[in-house]
């Protein structure tokens, strides 16, 4: 069963020149437990559409979906304390740059106690208790320290990692992942993409994990959605997307991939769009 | 190989001072421990490492911005040392760069014709209306129009501004281009087309490359030589056919282990994994 359904999305932004459709009538479907790609180049509407059902675009937005439901539930119609009820416990996001994503003028614990005493009650010595088995699950060496420590003591991958602890923490049936590694080593990618699948598995947590790099599709997705420009390309599970892409785009797109290159050249998306008259 | 090689690092040292305050004494960072490296005439060498390796401290040896604490750097044979003498309008025209962040390296009050045009008016005396031409000129071989002359950057997408950024570094007809992060910034589809770019210039203008890169993807495709950086040493060098078919450093192997694979079989077998833990683990 659908955990979140959305139907026939548009999000458009009003702008100096008029009106600019950034997600032209997506439909999105992730089921319980199950990990879904959004795959796109900049501007192809892939962040847009999960931060609208996170309620966090601008005013100049205009949303319109003919369903977009979590649960059953009609996400368009909830009251803005229904709603907050719902974002930042079922649902929890993580994004692309995990030490802007921190307040630089507190401690990581002072941060990730803000949150469990807000959203889960919890008094100040429970807080501190959870932060700390919390950040041993996302694997931060030498918990009692670090949770005194400043984002800018930390590195990129440690931050990542109070991020994940942190939208983990109300134990959420959804987590969306904005390019949760764009902004890391190879190295520590590995290790951020392996931690949110282990969590994965082991809290049974749905992960939409938003992305441009085909390579952590390949390694973490089991449905594969591809954008371009805002609309919807291609949907399929991860493998036949990769043995057997359907759209043109899509073909584009893996053949773009430097590993793949055959000859001595890189072929362009516009030569594919070219070649099968698109 | 006898030919001199376009640059040569013997022994590469990069201390930075970093000046005490109220709370700690002043510290040396040695950044760059001692690299020694060659590049032949019309070849890449791609330098691969993670954040804090030292690479781009290294391209900005190799081209003359920041002078080496110690060792011996030379251009086509002539030693090179930016601290005792400043480069001159030949030696700046033989190295030229271009940067990580084509957004960043653009002066956005700057039109593209007098981005491309500066280099010529610094270092040669080429006349005004010869500067024109080869600007435009330029354009065309990088794949822009003769009529984004007069437009500024924030007219043009980042792989635009990318290209205008190569095209501004080979205005002077350099023989080695120090290529810090190019393509890192851009789209999958977009950097295929800045690569293939960068391909053919180097084919016509017999170009020799320093590429840095933390995507072995994309240097397995562009380079010849691959030296793996990491904390200031050079832990491995070899040809690409060598280091891709057989890494021998650790640190090399954790590099490839961590690079995602696309090739199908592999996630065929990831599937098949998730499925059988799925079934051991009843929802």
């Amino acid at each position: 069963m659908a955990l979140l359904n959305i139907r026939n999305l548009t999000v458009k932004f009003a702008t100096a020149t008029g009106s600019f459709t950034a997600v032209d009538g997506i439909d999105v479907r992730v089921d319980r437990g199950e990990v879904l790609a959004i795959v796109g180049e900049s501007g192809s509407g892939k962040s847009v559409s999960m931060l609208a059902v996170m309620g966090l675009l601008p005013d100049t937005a205009t949303i319109t979906a003919d369903e977009m439901t979590y649960d059953g539930r009609d996400i368009l119609k909830m009251s803005g304390s229904e709603r907050r009820r719902l974002i930042g416990r079922e649902i929890t996001m993580i994004f692309q740059e995990p030490i802007a994503s921190l307040n630089p003028s507190f401690t990581v614990g002072f941060q990730i106690e803000e949150v469990l005493r807000l959203n889960l009650g919890l008094s100040k010595r429970d807080a501190h208790a959870k932060a700390l088995d919390l950040f041993r699950a996302v694997g931060i060496p030498e918990p009692e320290v670090k949770i005194n420590a400043y984002p800018h003591q930390m590195s990129g991958g440690q931050c990542q990692r109070v991020m994940i602890a942190m939208a983990i923490a109300s134990n959420p049936r959804l987590l969306i992942a904005d390019e949760p590694t764009t902004a890391l080593d190879v190295t520590i990618q590995k290790q951020i993409l392996d931690l949110l699948m282990k969590l994965q598995e082991d809290y049974g947590m749905a992960l939409i994990l938003i992305t441009h790099d085909m390579g952590v599709v390949a390694e973490t997705a089991d449905r594969v959605v591809v954008q371009y420009k805002g609309k919807k390309m291609e949907e399929a599970d991860v493998l036949s997307l990769f043995e057997a892409p359907q759209h043109p785009y899509t073909r584009a797109l893996l053949a773009a991939l430097p590993e793949h290159a055959t000859g001595d050249r890189l072929p362009t998306v516009s030569d594919f769009f070219q070649q099968e008259g698109v | 190989m006898t030919a001199t090689p376009v640059v040569e690092g013997r022994a590469i040292v990069q201390d930075y001072h970093i000046p005490g305050s109220m709370f700690s004494g002043a510290k040396v960072v040695r950044a760059l421990k001692g690299i020694d490296f060659a590049v032949q005439k019309g070849k890449t060498l791609a330098i691969v490492g993670e954040s804090g390796s030292g690479k781009s401290t290294l391209a900005r040896v190799i081209a003359l911005i920041d002078a080496p604490s110690g060792g011996e750097l030379r251009i086509d044979g002539q030693p090179v040392d930016i601290r005792r003498q400043r480069p001159g309008p030949a030696m700046r025209s033989k190295v030229q760069m271009v940067f990580q962040n084509p957004y960043g390296s653009l002066n956005p009050r700057q039109k593209i014709g007098d981005v491309l045009m500066e280099p010529l008016v610094i270092n040669t005396d080429v006349p005004a209306s010869e500067r024109r031409e080869r600007a435009e000129a330029m354009l065309k071989k990088v794949g822009l129009q003769p009529e984004h002359f007069n437009r500024y950057p924030h007219m043009f997408s980042g792989g635009q501004r990318q290209r205008i950024a190569i095209a501004r570094a080979l205005m002077l007809n350099p023989s080695l281009l120090v290529l810090d992060e190019p393509v890192s910034a851009l789209d999958l589809s977009v950097q295929a087309q800045v690569l293939n770019l960068l391909a053919d210039l180097q084919d016509e203008f017999d170009l020799t490359y320093v590429f840095v890169s933390h995507d072995l993807s994309v240097v397995r495709y562009i380079a010849d030589e691959v030296m793996v950086i990491s904390k200031g040493e050079a832990v491995e060098q070899g040809s690409r056919e060598e280091l891709f078919a057989d890494p021998k450093h650790p640190y090399t192997k954790s590099l490839f282990a961590a690079t995602p694979v696309t090739d199908v079989e592999a996630i065929r077998a990831r599937v098949a994994r998730r499925k059988a833990a799925r079934q051991a683990q009843p929802a």
